[in-house]
């Protein structure tokens, strides 16, 4: 290829160079073409990278929270500790406060470790355990005081230090500054791994439980905030799809062009954009200000949602109602169907795949909104309660998953920031279906005109 | 009786009057359809309608306007001396209305009778423990005035909740009656209805206006309040952010100008990162990928943009901040020492900027899509290169629409909240250094009013200022936005 010259000069190569030869300029020319390909090809990998790393650093640090390392125990439920009286009388087992059990656990320690060399102390030999084992073992009284007198094996959680051991997490280093354990802890550990007194096993109470104290990590679940999410989400399903579609059929549909019907519109539009954080502040004045709503119920959580999830729904359903070609509507009515007959018999059954497919979008995009929950009070507290029922699950205070992050994240124990990461796994997993769903929806269902 | 059993009521009264109207046009066609004006079910429908719609419309306003009204009949009650006692008229109505419920709920258990409960003396019977062994805790001893407001507190409310259940029942029944008398085969049912529908949808559509008032009216009245108890050039102009926690003597200073600078500083970072990575993707996607890795690239890109943003804020805050501080701290990887925690401009700048790169992606390969043809073939057949057409041809036509792309991803970065309040640090300065910790309008919102059910003080208050602020700024962005982009697309469409 030849250089294209300029007007002003001939365009007569300059002789004894080959046609075939590019000159210098043309090289030029060509090198920035590739140049600039790739910083295109640059741009790209780069975005992807930074997509990747993100995903390995969920799933690397994540993926630990899914495991929890158990001890098996026996211990002596000793009846002269449990029951003075020796009557079963629950009222008296009751009495036992989770102190009086640690001298059963100790000793069940003692016992299981007497074959081990150990440097720690017997009483030190606790600090394996996380604090919730005398609880455990407490209820497991309470639940079967018929049991007292005789040895039962238990399967209780180490502490988190030591699970952060055996995961990887915490290093003996970390522990010479630790007063919670030692480095001789887990050389007995390692002991117990060996002989199989200590597992780490699939954690359910992960993914179905409540939410601990800070101090135990081991413990924490995201099971009650994940409720907190499933309420929350019903009401956002049922204030907002129907509003959303009742609105859109209006401007879509029925709307006359005059000032009012361009207020709503542009509404729409500037409301899509407003950060999610005003609409917390929008929440807090309104519901719990103004109208006295308890603060941090999943109502109120759901109620602000429906009002930040509205105009995404808005906008999908306007869309897929002007996808439906104008010749349905011109036939309903040729036919005798009133205008309302014609969109609601007609109309907005042939735009369903796209509003349904739309909605979930906007509540994948509600399920994983964080700020507005933060003003409206749904963190700094310990979701350990499950709902008793369906009128407490939406009035009283829950977590929601995404708050329940946060939290976690706030908290300066380091196992805690496994269980964020491990608790955006699951976050992800729902978000990703709910995805899913939408596209396979939209496959199946949505007709080309 | 509950609001749940009055919505219970009005619903069967609807099923009722559908039946009821139904069957009355059916008779008075003498029994042949094809002698109504409508189908049945619109006379049906009409019946129901108007036997819900106006009592639920009745239930919604009383429900709104109920505790205003018994609020304000109850606080002329309490002196102005008790208000000082305790700090607010908000504390003590709050105190009121506990007193009250508690009662109601002793009187609901059983644990006290109807007649005792309302015979109470706060001299003589020590409320407070008695409220408290029924769960409801106090934050004061009962004065004789808070007793006696919240006496007549509950007769109000008595007397409210049983007016409001006579009225709204009253109007169901009677719009039911109205229409069910006015049902006839000539009447013209479809039409009726079809007029309640659409007010219906008007109804829905009005949420959106509903809604934005709602924010401005309570930014604004909060706001206004704030400046009542704060000068508002100060908060304006103010370099410095030291809010006091309120009850401790201390004066704060809430200046917000330190607040802006880091909120500008971490969008800008966020643009620097996300601007040229969007733009050339963009550019890469539309003229030169081939179909298939379009196809994978496009949709890889825009799941950034699908992740919630708490997941950005704990990838800022636990691997890219301990990354940066390796690479730029103390002793690390280059040997200096410009950061001294994980948390700072930077780290919630590059990771917000990852964020939006799919943001300003998707919007300027629309844009650029948007370009016609014939421009691109102009230029090839003057021989300019593929890169040259996009520098000197498509970028120039495209290029209001790609600054109205990154003016809408600014916008996104102002009002960011999970990352920058994960990511940036919580200390309010004015500084260069991008390594620094800063802080942002939106973090401080979300610190000032936390957990915080108490609007009396400037530091709480405070937030609603910082929320105007917010939405003045964000808003005003789109419009322009949206405004450059709309003037753009006139242009080729």
């Amino acid at each position: 290829m030849t250089d294209a010259p300029a007007p002003s000069t001939p365009a007569v190569p300059p002789k004894g160079k080959s046609l075939l030869a590019q000159d210098d300029r043309t090289k030029r020319r060509n090198a920035a073409e590739k140049r600039f390909r790739a910083y295109g090809i640059a741009a790209i990998s780069v975005g992807l990278l930074f997509l990747a790393s993100l995903l390995w650093a969920i799933v690397q640090n994540g993926t630990p929270a899914f495991t929890q390392t158990f001890v098996n125990l026996e211990v002596a439920l000793l009846e002269e500790k449990l029951d003075k009286n020796g009557n079963r009388d629950i009222d008296d087992i009751r009495k036992v406060s989770t102190f009086g059990y640690n001298p059963l656990i100790n000793e069940a320690l003692i016992v299981a470790t007497a074959d081990i060399e150990t440097e720690v102390e017997d009483g030190d030999l606790k600090k394996i355990l996380s604090a919730s084992a005398a609880a455990i073992v407490r209820d497991f009284v309470i639940e079967n005081p018929d049991r007292i007198g005789e040895t039962v094996e238990f399967r209780l959680l180490t502490s988190s230090r030591v699970d952060g051991y055996l995961k990887g997490r915490v290093t003996r280093e970390d522990l010479a500054r630790d007063k919670n354990l030692d480095a001789a802890h887990l050389d007995l550990i390692d002991v117990m791994v060996a002989a199989g007194a200590v597992e780490r096993v699939f954690n359910w109470d992960f993914i179905l439980g409540a939410d601990a104290s800070e101090s135990r990590p081991e413990q924490a679940g995201i099971g009650v905030s994940m409720l907190g999410s499933f309420f929350m989400m019903l009401v956002v399903l049922v204030l907002a799809l129907p509003i959303g579609v009742a609105a859109s059929i209006y401007l879509e549909e029925f709307a006359p062009q005059n000032k009012f019907t361009d207020l709503i519109e542009v509404n729409i539009s500037n409301l899509a954009a407003v950060p999610s954080i005003v609409f917390g502040i929008l929440g807090l004045a309104v519901f719990i200000q103004f109208a006295h709503l308890p603060q941090s119920a999943p109502l109120v959580g759901g109620l602000t949602l429906t009002l930040m999830t509205l105009p995404t729904i808005v906008i999908s359903t306007r869309a897929s109602l002007k996808a439906v070609p104008p010749s349905i509507r011109d036939a309903a009515l040729g036919v005798g169907a009133s205008k309302m007959q014609s969109v609601f018999h007609h109309v907005l059954p042939l735009a369903m795949p796209g509003i349904l497919t739309g909605t979930i979008i906007g509540l994948a995009q509600a399920l994983g909104e964080t700020a507005p929950l933060l003003l409206i009070g749904m963190v700094g507290y310990i979701a350990s309660n499950y709902p008793d029922g369906i009128a407490s699950g939406f009035l009283d205070p829950n977590s929601a998953m995404p708050a329940q992050i946060y939290e976690w994240a706030k908290r300066a124990d380091p196992a805690y920031y496994e269980r964020a990461w491990g608790g955006i796994i699951v976050l992800l997993v729902f978000l990703l279906t709910m995805n899913i769903i939408a596209i396979i929806l939209r496959r199946r269902f949505e007709r080309r005109w | 009786m509950s609001n749940l059993l009055i919505i219970a009521i009005i619903l069967g009264l609807g099923v009722a009057g559908f039946v009821l109207g139904r069957q009355r046009a059916l008779v008075s066609a003498g029994g042949d359809k094809r002698n109504l004006h409508s189908l049945p079910i619109y006379y049906g429908a009409n019946v129901a309608l108007s036997a819900i719609l106006p009592a639920t419309g009745l239930l919604a306003i009383w429900l709104i306007v109920q505790p205003m009204a018994i609020n304000s009949a109850v606080s002329d009650l309490i002196s102005d001396d008790s208000i000082s006692e305790t700090g607010t008229r908000d504390l003590v109505m709050a105190d009121v209305r506990r007193v009250a419920e508690g009662l109601d709920r002793a009187v609901q258990t059983g644990a006290m009778g109807a007649d005792t409960s309302f015979a109470l003396d706060a001299g003589t019977d020590d409320v407070r423990d008695t409220l408290a062994s029924l769960g409801v805790a106090l934050g004061s001893d009962v004065t004789p005035e808070t007793l006696a407001a919240g006496q007549r507190y509950r007769e109000l409310l008595g007397t409210g909740n049983l007016l409001k259940t006579l009225a709204v029942i009253a109007t169901g029944l009677l719009g039911l009656c109205v229409t069910y008398l006015r049902t006839h085969k000539d009447f013209r049912a479809r039409n009726t209805v079809e007029n309640g529908v659409l007010l219906l949808l008007i109804g829905a559509a009005s949420i959106a206006v509903l809604t934005t008032v709602g924010i401005v009216l309570s930014l604004v009245f909060n706001t206004i309040e704030f400046f009542r108890l704060y000068q508002a050039s100060d908060f304006f102009f103010g370099t410095n952010w030291s809010p006091s926690f309120s009850g401790r003597g201390q004066t704060s200073e809430l200046g917000i100008l330190p607040l802006l600078w880091g909120t500008l500083y971490i969008s800008f970072v966020a643009l620097v990162v996300a601007v040229p990575l969007g733009l050339f993707a963009a550019i890469y996607l539309s003229e030169y990928a081939s179909k298939g890795v379009r196809s994978v690239a496009k949709p890889l890109l825009e799941l950034l943009a699908g992740i919630p943003t708490i997941v950005y804020g704990l990838f800022a805050l636990l691997t890219v901040g301990p990354l940066l501080v390796e690479a730029f701290g103390d002793g690390g990887l280059f040997g200096v020492s410009w950061m001294a925690g994980g948390t700072a401009v930077m780290t919630a700048g590059l990771v917000m900027g990852i964020m939006l790169i799919p943001f300003v992606s998707s919007l300027s390969d629309d844009i650029i899509n948007a370009v016609p043809q014939a421009m691109r073939d102009g230029s090839y057949g003057l021989g300019a290169t593929k890169s040259e057409t996009v520098r000197q041809v498509i970028l120039p036509a495209a290029l209001p629409g790609i600054v109205g792309a990154v003016l809408l991803a600014a916008s996104r970065a102002i009002g960011e909240t999970m990352i920058v309040v994960l990511g940036a640090g919580a200390a309010a300065r004015l500084s260069l250094n991008p390594f620094d910790a800063m802080t942002t309008v939106t973090a401080k919102i979300v610190s000032q009013l936390t957990g915080d059910s108490d609007f009396a003080s400037p530091e709480a208050l405070v937030a609603f200022a910082l929320g105007i602020t917010l939405f003045v700024i964000t808003l005003g962005l789109n419009v322009f936005a949206l405004y450059i982009v709309r003037k753009y697309r006139e242009q080729y469409d």
